[in-house]
Protein backbone atom coordinates (compact mmCIF):
# COMPACT_ATOMS: atom_id res chain seq x y z
CA UNK A 1 0.00 0.00 0.00
CA UNK A 2 1.34 3.40 -0.96
CA UNK A 3 2.68 5.68 1.73
CA UNK A 4 3.31 8.63 -0.59
CA UNK A 5 0.83 11.45 -0.23
CA UNK A 6 -1.02 11.87 -3.52
CA UNK A 7 -2.55 15.24 -2.71
CA UNK A 8 -2.27 17.96 -0.07
CA UNK A 9 -5.29 20.12 0.64
CA UNK A 10 -4.79 23.50 2.28
CA UNK A 11 -8.03 24.20 4.14
CA UNK A 12 -6.57 26.70 6.61
CA UNK A 13 -8.85 29.60 7.41
CA UNK A 14 -11.94 27.80 6.13
CA UNK A 15 -14.77 27.19 8.54
CA UNK A 16 -17.11 24.29 8.85
CA UNK A 17 -18.43 22.71 6.63
CA UNK A 18 -16.00 23.86 3.93
CA UNK A 19 -13.12 21.53 4.92
CA UNK A 20 -15.32 18.43 4.65
CA UNK A 21 -16.93 19.51 1.40
CA UNK A 22 -13.55 20.29 -0.18
CA UNK A 23 -12.10 16.99 1.00
CA UNK A 24 -15.09 15.06 -0.33
CA UNK A 25 -14.54 16.76 -3.67
CA UNK A 26 -10.76 16.24 -3.77
CA UNK A 27 -10.82 12.58 -2.77
CA UNK A 28 -12.92 11.79 -5.85
CA UNK A 29 -9.83 12.33 -8.02
CA UNK A 30 -7.73 9.81 -6.08
CA UNK A 31 -7.37 6.11 -6.78
CA UNK A 32 -8.49 3.69 -4.04
CA UNK A 33 -5.75 3.30 -1.43
CA UNK A 34 -4.11 6.65 -2.20
CA UNK A 35 -3.41 9.12 0.59
CA UNK A 36 -4.63 12.68 0.94
CA UNK A 37 -3.38 15.15 3.54
CA UNK A 38 -5.75 17.87 4.73
CA UNK A 39 -4.59 20.89 6.76
CA UNK A 40 -7.27 22.85 8.59
CA UNK A 41 -7.46 25.48 11.32
CA UNK A 42 -11.13 25.11 12.31
CA UNK A 43 -11.19 23.17 15.63
CA UNK A 44 -14.56 21.74 14.58
CA UNK A 45 -12.77 19.85 11.80
CA UNK A 46 -11.35 17.36 14.35
CA UNK A 47 -14.68 15.67 15.18
CA UNK A 48 -15.98 16.32 11.66
CA UNK A 49 -13.15 14.51 9.86
CA UNK A 50 -13.31 11.59 12.24
CA UNK A 51 -17.09 11.24 11.76
CA UNK A 52 -16.83 11.76 8.01
CA UNK A 53 -14.24 9.00 7.66
CA UNK A 54 -16.32 6.60 9.75
CA UNK A 55 -19.40 7.38 7.70
CA UNK A 56 -17.77 7.16 4.26
CA UNK A 57 -15.42 4.24 4.91
CA UNK A 58 -12.27 6.22 4.16
CA UNK A 59 -9.51 5.57 6.67
CA UNK A 60 -8.19 8.30 8.98
CA UNK A 61 -4.59 7.08 9.08
CA UNK A 62 -3.06 9.87 11.13
CA UNK A 63 -4.19 12.97 12.91
CA UNK A 64 -2.10 15.63 14.60
CA UNK A 65 -2.18 19.25 15.70
CA UNK A 66 0.65 21.75 15.58
CA UNK A 67 0.50 25.48 16.29
CA UNK A 68 -3.21 25.72 15.60
CA UNK A 69 -3.09 23.67 12.40
CA UNK A 70 -4.85 20.30 12.36
CA UNK A 71 -3.45 17.71 10.00
CA UNK A 72 -5.48 14.74 8.75
CA UNK A 73 -4.01 11.94 6.69
CA UNK A 74 -6.76 9.98 4.97
CA UNK A 75 -6.55 6.86 2.84
CA UNK A 76 -9.25 6.55 0.19
CA UNK A 77 -11.31 3.42 0.69
CA UNK A 78 -10.26 0.52 -1.51
CA UNK B 1 -12.30 68.70 -2.86
CA UNK B 2 -14.58 66.13 -1.25
CA UNK B 3 -13.26 62.56 -1.06
CA UNK B 4 -14.72 60.38 -3.80
CA UNK B 5 -16.18 57.11 -2.57
CA UNK B 6 -17.57 54.57 -5.03
CA UNK B 7 -19.71 51.76 -3.65
CA UNK B 8 -20.24 48.78 -5.92
CA UNK B 9 -23.57 47.15 -5.13
CA UNK B 10 -26.85 48.44 -3.74
CA UNK B 11 -27.64 45.59 -1.37
CA UNK B 12 -27.74 45.80 2.42
CA UNK B 13 -24.03 46.49 2.86
CA UNK B 14 -23.54 48.93 -0.01
CA UNK B 15 -26.66 50.97 0.72
CA UNK B 16 -25.94 51.23 4.42
CA UNK B 17 -22.25 52.21 3.97
CA UNK B 18 -23.25 54.88 1.44
CA UNK B 19 -25.86 56.38 3.77
CA UNK B 20 -23.62 56.25 6.86
CA UNK B 21 -20.74 57.92 5.01
CA UNK B 22 -22.95 60.66 3.71
CA UNK B 23 -24.37 61.21 7.20
CA UNK B 24 -20.94 61.20 8.87
CA UNK B 25 -18.96 63.27 6.39
CA UNK B 26 -21.55 65.52 4.76
CA UNK B 27 -19.86 67.85 2.28
CA UNK B 28 -16.45 66.26 2.81
CA UNK B 29 -17.50 63.25 0.75
CA UNK B 30 -19.12 62.47 -2.60
CA UNK B 31 -20.63 58.99 -2.56
CA UNK B 32 -21.71 57.13 -5.70
CA UNK B 33 -23.48 53.78 -5.58
CA UNK B 34 -23.23 51.64 -8.71
CA UNK B 35 -25.87 48.93 -9.02
CA UNK B 36 -26.75 46.82 -12.07
CA UNK B 37 -30.53 46.95 -11.53
CA UNK B 38 -31.24 49.97 -9.35
CA UNK B 39 -33.58 47.76 -7.34
CA UNK B 40 -32.93 46.74 -3.74
CA UNK B 41 -34.13 43.22 -3.03
CA UNK B 42 -34.93 41.83 0.41
CA UNK B 43 -33.63 38.33 -0.17
CA UNK B 44 -34.78 36.75 3.14
CA UNK B 45 -38.28 37.02 1.67
CA UNK B 46 -37.62 34.41 -1.04
CA UNK B 47 -38.26 31.65 1.50
CA UNK B 48 -41.77 32.99 2.18
CA UNK B 49 -42.51 33.43 -1.53
CA UNK B 50 -41.56 29.80 -2.25
CA UNK B 51 -43.93 28.59 0.47
CA UNK B 52 -46.80 30.79 -0.70
CA UNK B 53 -46.71 33.06 2.38
CA UNK B 54 -45.63 36.26 0.66
CA UNK B 55 -45.93 38.02 -2.65
CA UNK B 56 -42.79 38.82 -4.64
CA UNK B 57 -43.83 42.47 -5.00
CA UNK B 58 -43.20 42.99 -1.31
CA UNK B 59 -39.50 42.20 -1.76
CA UNK B 60 -38.12 44.88 -4.06
CA UNK B 61 -37.90 48.65 -3.82
CA UNK B 62 -36.28 51.34 -5.87
CA UNK B 63 -32.72 51.77 -4.56
CA UNK B 64 -32.98 55.53 -5.08
CA UNK B 65 -35.74 55.72 -2.46
CA UNK B 66 -33.42 54.14 0.13
CA UNK B 67 -30.41 56.40 -0.42
CA UNK B 68 -29.89 59.82 1.14
CA UNK B 69 -30.46 62.67 -1.28
CA UNK B 70 -26.78 63.55 -1.57
CA UNK B 71 -25.73 60.00 -2.53
CA UNK B 72 -25.55 59.47 -6.32
CA UNK B 73 -26.91 56.31 -7.89
CA UNK B 74 -25.57 54.99 -11.19
CA UNK B 75 -27.54 52.10 -12.68
CA UNK B 76 -24.90 50.23 -14.66
CA UNK B 77 -22.69 47.14 -14.50
CA UNK B 78 -19.22 47.53 -13.06
CA UNK B 79 -17.11 45.38 -15.36
CA UNK B 80 -13.52 46.01 -14.24
CA UNK B 81 -11.86 47.41 -11.12
CA UNK B 82 -8.44 49.03 -11.60
CA UNK B 83 -6.96 49.28 -8.08
CA UNK B 84 -3.77 51.11 -9.10
CA UNK B 85 -5.42 53.66 -11.37
CA UNK B 86 -8.29 53.88 -8.82
CA UNK B 87 -11.03 53.61 -11.39
CA UNK B 88 -14.01 51.39 -12.07
CA UNK B 89 -15.00 50.69 -15.62
CA UNK B 90 -18.73 50.57 -16.34
CA UNK B 91 -20.45 48.67 -19.12
CA UNK B 92 -22.28 51.65 -20.59
CA UNK B 93 -21.09 54.77 -18.83
CA UNK B 94 -17.31 55.03 -19.19
CA UNK B 95 -15.47 54.87 -15.88
CA UNK B 96 -15.60 56.35 -12.39
CA UNK B 97 -12.62 57.60 -10.39
CA UNK B 98 -12.44 56.93 -6.67
CA UNK B 99 -10.34 57.74 -3.63
CA UNK B 100 -11.97 54.90 -1.69
CA UNK B 101 -13.79 51.88 -3.07
CA UNK B 102 -16.31 49.69 -1.26
CA UNK B 103 -16.92 46.36 -2.96
CA UNK B 104 -20.38 45.15 -1.97
CA UNK B 105 -21.12 43.11 -5.06
CA UNK B 106 -22.58 40.07 -3.30
CA UNK B 107 -22.70 36.54 -4.65
CA UNK B 108 -24.05 35.01 -7.83
CA UNK B 109 -25.66 31.64 -8.38
CA UNK B 110 -23.92 29.23 -10.76
CA UNK B 111 -26.09 26.37 -11.92
CA UNK B 112 -23.75 24.84 -14.50
CA UNK B 113 -21.14 23.47 -12.09
CA UNK B 114 -23.44 20.60 -11.06
CA UNK B 115 -24.62 18.34 -13.89
CA UNK B 116 -28.42 18.16 -14.03
CA UNK B 117 -28.96 20.88 -11.40
CA UNK B 118 -30.77 23.41 -13.60
CA UNK B 119 -33.08 20.81 -15.20
CA UNK B 120 -33.64 18.57 -12.20
CA UNK B 121 -34.00 20.79 -9.16
CA UNK B 122 -35.85 23.79 -7.78
CA UNK B 123 -34.44 26.58 -5.60
CA UNK B 124 -35.54 29.57 -3.53
CA UNK B 125 -32.37 31.67 -3.82
CA UNK B 126 -33.75 33.98 -6.52
CA UNK B 127 -37.19 35.54 -6.93
CA UNK B 128 -37.82 33.63 -10.18
CA UNK B 129 -36.68 30.39 -8.56
CA UNK B 130 -38.89 30.94 -5.52
CA UNK B 131 -41.93 31.60 -7.73
CA UNK B 132 -41.32 28.47 -9.81
CA UNK B 133 -40.96 26.41 -6.63
CA UNK B 134 -44.21 27.86 -5.28
CA UNK B 135 -46.04 26.73 -8.42
CA UNK B 136 -44.47 23.28 -8.25
CA UNK B 137 -45.46 22.94 -4.59
CA UNK B 138 -49.04 23.92 -5.47
CA UNK B 139 -49.17 21.01 -7.92
CA UNK B 140 -47.39 18.60 -5.56
CA UNK B 141 -49.71 15.85 -4.41
CA UNK B 142 -47.45 13.63 -2.31
CA UNK B 143 -44.09 11.90 -2.72
CA UNK B 144 -40.52 12.30 -1.57
CA UNK B 145 -39.14 15.84 -1.23
CA UNK B 146 -35.37 16.07 -0.82
CA UNK B 147 -33.80 19.36 0.24
CA UNK B 148 -30.05 19.90 0.07
CA UNK B 149 -27.06 22.11 -0.61
CA UNK B 150 -25.25 21.89 -3.96
CA UNK B 151 -22.28 24.07 -3.07
CA UNK B 152 -20.51 25.70 -0.15
CA UNK B 153 -20.34 28.52 0.83
CA UNK B 154 -23.94 29.63 0.33
CA UNK B 155 -26.03 32.53 1.56
CA UNK B 156 -28.11 32.41 4.72
CA UNK B 157 -26.95 29.05 6.11
CA UNK B 158 -30.15 28.43 8.16
CA UNK B 159 -32.46 28.77 5.13
CA UNK B 160 -32.55 25.09 4.06
CA UNK B 161 -33.39 24.08 7.64
CA UNK B 162 -36.10 26.74 7.85
CA UNK B 163 -37.42 25.53 4.52
CA UNK B 164 -37.87 21.90 5.62
CA UNK B 165 -39.68 22.95 8.80
CA UNK B 166 -42.02 25.33 6.98
CA UNK B 167 -42.51 22.82 4.15
CA UNK B 168 -43.60 20.22 6.69
CA UNK B 169 -46.19 22.72 8.01
CA UNK B 170 -47.43 23.30 4.46
CA UNK B 171 -47.82 19.59 3.69
CA UNK B 172 -49.81 19.09 6.92
CA UNK B 173 -52.03 22.09 6.19
CA UNK B 174 -52.78 20.67 2.76
CA UNK B 175 -53.57 17.23 4.18
CA UNK B 176 -50.88 15.42 2.16
CA UNK B 177 -48.31 14.93 4.90
CA UNK B 178 -49.16 11.23 5.34
CA UNK B 179 -48.22 10.49 1.75
CA UNK B 180 -45.13 12.70 1.67
CA UNK B 181 -41.57 12.35 2.94
CA UNK B 182 -39.30 15.28 3.75
CA UNK B 183 -35.53 14.74 3.90
CA UNK B 184 -32.73 17.21 4.55
CA UNK B 185 -29.49 16.26 2.79
CA UNK B 186 -26.75 17.77 4.97
CA UNK B 187 -23.08 18.20 4.01
CA UNK B 188 -22.12 17.29 7.60
CA UNK B 189 -23.08 14.65 10.15
CA UNK B 190 -25.67 17.01 11.69
CA UNK B 191 -28.50 19.21 10.52
CA UNK B 192 -26.62 22.51 10.73
CA UNK B 193 -22.99 23.60 10.66
CA UNK B 194 -23.10 25.14 14.13
CA UNK B 195 -23.27 22.36 16.67
CA UNK B 196 -25.23 24.23 19.35
CA UNK B 197 -27.91 25.02 16.76
CA UNK B 198 -28.00 21.42 15.55
CA UNK B 199 -28.73 20.30 19.10
CA UNK B 200 -31.82 22.50 19.14
CA UNK B 201 -32.90 21.65 15.59
CA UNK B 202 -32.45 17.89 15.37
CA UNK B 203 -34.91 16.85 18.11
CA UNK B 204 -37.58 19.02 16.45
CA UNK B 205 -36.85 17.42 13.08
CA UNK B 206 -37.23 14.00 14.68
CA UNK B 207 -40.51 14.90 16.36
CA UNK B 208 -41.84 16.20 13.04
CA UNK B 209 -40.78 13.10 11.12
CA UNK B 210 -38.28 15.02 8.94
CA UNK B 211 -35.45 12.73 7.82
CA UNK B 212 -31.80 13.70 7.98
CA UNK B 213 -29.33 12.29 5.47
CA UNK B 214 -25.79 13.06 6.62
CA UNK B 215 -22.52 13.73 4.75
CA UNK B 216 -24.38 14.33 1.53
CA UNK B 217 -22.32 16.78 -0.57
CA UNK B 218 -24.19 17.00 -3.87
CA UNK B 219 -22.24 15.92 -6.94
CA UNK B 220 -24.84 15.54 -9.70
CA UNK B 221 -28.54 15.28 -10.46
CA UNK B 222 -30.11 12.88 -12.94
CA UNK B 223 -33.48 14.44 -13.85
CA UNK B 224 -34.66 11.53 -16.03
CA UNK B 225 -34.00 8.92 -13.33
CA UNK B 226 -35.09 11.30 -10.55
CA UNK B 227 -31.95 10.74 -8.50
CA UNK B 228 -29.31 12.88 -6.84
CA UNK B 229 -25.78 11.62 -6.12
CA UNK B 230 -23.31 12.76 -3.47
CA UNK B 231 -19.53 13.16 -3.61
CA UNK B 232 -19.52 10.49 -0.92
CA UNK B 233 -20.98 8.06 -3.46
CA UNK B 234 -24.55 7.80 -2.20
CA UNK B 235 -27.55 7.99 -4.54
CA UNK B 236 -31.09 8.87 -3.50
CA UNK B 237 -34.37 9.21 -5.39
CA UNK B 238 -36.74 12.16 -5.29
CA UNK B 239 -40.12 13.31 -6.55
CA UNK B 240 -39.31 16.96 -5.86
CA UNK B 241 -35.75 18.14 -5.39
CA UNK B 242 -34.89 21.52 -3.84
CA UNK B 243 -31.18 22.38 -3.89
CA UNK B 244 -29.35 25.54 -2.92
CA UNK B 245 -27.35 26.33 -6.09
CA UNK B 246 -23.57 26.77 -5.85
CA UNK B 247 -22.47 30.38 -5.26
CA UNK B 248 -19.48 32.33 -6.59
CA UNK B 249 -18.26 35.90 -6.32
CA UNK B 250 -19.36 38.28 -9.09
CA UNK B 251 -17.67 38.23 -12.51
CA UNK B 252 -16.27 41.74 -12.02
CA UNK B 253 -14.19 40.44 -9.10
CA UNK B 254 -12.84 37.50 -11.08
CA UNK B 255 -12.29 39.58 -14.24
CA UNK B 256 -10.33 42.14 -12.21
CA UNK B 257 -8.13 39.40 -10.74
CA UNK B 258 -9.22 40.25 -7.20
CA UNK B 259 -10.87 36.98 -6.19
CA UNK B 260 -9.72 33.66 -4.77
CA UNK B 261 -10.63 30.33 -6.42
CA UNK B 262 -14.32 30.93 -5.63
CA UNK B 263 -14.29 34.56 -6.73
CA UNK B 264 -14.40 35.81 -3.11
CA UNK B 265 -12.24 38.79 -2.16
CA UNK B 266 -9.44 38.20 0.36
CA UNK B 267 -10.46 40.59 3.15
CA UNK B 268 -9.01 41.51 6.54
CA UNK B 269 -11.34 40.00 9.13
CA UNK B 270 -11.15 43.04 11.44
CA UNK B 271 -10.56 46.11 9.25
CA UNK B 272 -12.51 44.76 6.22
CA UNK B 273 -9.82 46.16 3.93
CA UNK B 274 -9.11 44.21 0.76
CA UNK B 275 -5.80 42.40 1.28
CA UNK B 276 -2.91 44.65 0.29
CA UNK B 277 -5.19 47.55 -0.67
CA UNK B 278 -5.56 50.28 1.96
CA UNK B 279 -8.18 52.24 0.06
CA UNK B 280 -10.40 49.31 -0.87
CA UNK B 281 -12.92 47.68 1.44
CA UNK B 282 -15.07 44.61 0.93
CA UNK B 283 -18.31 43.85 2.69
CA UNK B 284 -21.08 41.27 2.84
CA UNK B 285 -21.27 38.17 0.65
CA UNK B 286 -18.37 39.35 -1.57
CA UNK B 287 -15.66 38.68 1.06
CA UNK B 288 -13.76 35.47 1.75
CA UNK B 289 -14.40 35.75 5.51
CA UNK B 290 -15.25 32.47 7.24
CA UNK B 291 -18.60 33.72 8.52
CA UNK B 292 -22.19 33.54 7.31
CA UNK B 293 -22.96 35.10 3.98
CA UNK B 294 -26.04 37.01 5.10
CA UNK B 295 -27.59 40.43 5.16
CA UNK B 296 -27.02 40.54 8.88
CA UNK B 297 -23.27 40.17 8.39
CA UNK B 298 -23.25 43.05 5.90
CA UNK B 299 -25.41 45.08 8.27
CA UNK B 300 -22.93 44.74 11.13
CA UNK B 301 -19.91 45.26 8.86
CA UNK B 302 -21.20 48.49 7.29
CA UNK B 303 -20.60 50.79 10.31
CA UNK B 304 -17.02 49.49 10.52
CA UNK B 305 -16.31 50.28 6.87
CA UNK B 306 -18.01 53.69 7.07
CA UNK B 307 -16.13 54.60 10.23
CA UNK B 308 -12.78 53.48 8.80
CA UNK B 309 -13.23 55.43 5.58
CA UNK B 310 -14.31 58.48 7.59
CA UNK B 311 -11.09 58.17 9.64
CA UNK B 312 -8.97 57.94 6.49
CA UNK B 313 -10.69 60.99 5.00
CA UNK B 314 -10.23 63.01 8.18
CA UNK B 315 -6.77 61.69 8.98
CA UNK B 316 -7.81 60.41 12.41
CA UNK B 317 -7.04 57.04 14.02
CA UNK B 318 -9.45 54.27 12.99
CA UNK B 319 -11.76 53.37 15.82
CA UNK B 320 -13.93 50.39 14.88
CA UNK B 321 -13.03 46.76 14.15
CA UNK B 322 -15.40 44.08 12.93
CA UNK B 323 -15.67 41.30 15.50
CA UNK B 324 -17.52 38.80 13.31
CA UNK B 325 -20.95 39.66 14.65
CA UNK B 326 -23.91 37.94 12.97
CA UNK B 327 -27.53 37.59 14.04
CA UNK B 328 -29.92 35.21 12.29
CA UNK B 329 -33.48 34.18 12.95
CA UNK B 330 -34.25 30.54 12.32
CA UNK B 331 -37.87 29.51 11.68
CA UNK B 332 -38.66 26.07 13.07
CA UNK B 333 -42.27 25.84 11.85
CA UNK B 334 -45.50 25.75 13.88
CA UNK B 335 -45.22 29.53 14.28
CA UNK B 336 -42.00 29.27 16.25
CA UNK B 337 -38.44 30.42 15.66
CA UNK B 338 -35.12 30.65 17.42
CA UNK B 339 -32.24 33.09 17.00
CA UNK B 340 -28.53 32.66 16.45
CA UNK B 341 -26.32 35.45 17.75
CA UNK B 342 -22.58 34.97 17.50
CA UNK B 343 -19.23 36.45 16.54
CA UNK B 344 -15.67 35.29 15.79
CA UNK B 345 -15.07 34.37 19.44
CA UNK B 346 -18.48 33.33 20.75
CA UNK B 347 -20.55 30.52 19.23
CA UNK B 348 -24.32 30.98 19.47
CA UNK B 349 -26.43 29.64 22.30
CA UNK B 350 -29.83 29.53 20.59
CA UNK B 351 -32.89 29.58 22.85
CA UNK B 352 -35.59 26.92 22.53
CA UNK B 353 -37.80 27.99 19.62
CA UNK B 354 -40.77 30.06 20.70
CA UNK B 355 -43.49 32.31 19.31
CA UNK B 356 -41.70 35.48 20.31
CA UNK B 357 -38.75 34.91 17.95
CA UNK B 358 -41.15 34.05 15.14
CA UNK B 359 -42.99 37.32 15.75
CA UNK B 360 -39.64 39.12 15.91
CA UNK B 361 -38.64 37.74 12.53
CA UNK B 362 -41.89 38.88 10.99
CA UNK B 363 -41.61 42.28 12.58
CA UNK B 364 -38.09 42.56 11.22
CA UNK B 365 -39.30 41.55 7.74
CA UNK B 366 -41.77 44.45 7.92
CA UNK B 367 -39.49 47.02 9.52
CA UNK B 368 -36.45 46.22 7.39
CA UNK B 369 -37.08 48.95 4.83
CA UNK B 370 -37.41 51.67 7.41
CA UNK B 371 -34.59 50.77 9.75
CA UNK B 372 -31.78 48.85 8.04
CA UNK B 373 -30.73 50.48 4.74
CA UNK B 374 -31.20 53.94 6.22
CA UNK B 375 -29.02 53.20 9.22
CA UNK B 376 -31.65 53.67 11.87
CA UNK B 377 -30.37 50.82 14.02
CA UNK B 378 -27.67 51.96 16.44
CA UNK B 379 -24.13 51.22 15.28
CA UNK B 380 -23.21 49.48 18.46
CA UNK B 381 -25.77 46.73 18.68
CA UNK B 382 -25.70 44.72 21.94
CA UNK B 383 -23.00 42.06 22.15
CA UNK B 384 -24.14 38.50 21.52
CA UNK B 385 -24.82 36.49 24.61
CA UNK B 386 -21.98 34.31 25.71
CA UNK B 387 -22.43 30.61 25.07
CA UNK B 388 -23.39 28.80 28.25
Amino acid sequence: MSTAIAKILDLKGLSCPMPIAKTAQAIRDLAPGELIEALATDPGSVPDFSAWCTSTGNELVEQSADAGVFRFLIRKKG
Amino acid sequence: MPARVVVLGGGVGGTLVANLLSKKLGRDVGVTVVDPTGMHVYQPGFLYVALGQANGRWLARDERSLLRKDVDLVVDDAIRIHPDARTVQLRRGGSLEWDYLVVATGARLVYDSIPGLAEGSFEFYSLGGAERLREQLRRFDGGQIKVGIAGIPYKCPPAPVEFVFMLEDLLRDRGIRDRSGVTLLSPLNRAFTIESASKVIQPIMESRGINLSTFFNVESVDPSAGTVTSLEGEETGYDLLVLVPPHRGQSVIEDSGLGDAGGWIPTDRHTLQVAGRDRMFAIGDATDLPISKSGSTAHFEAPVVASRIASLVRGTAPRLNYGGRVMCFLETGNGRATALRFDYEHPPAPPQPNRMWHAAKWMFNRLYWEVVPKGRIPERAPRPRRAA
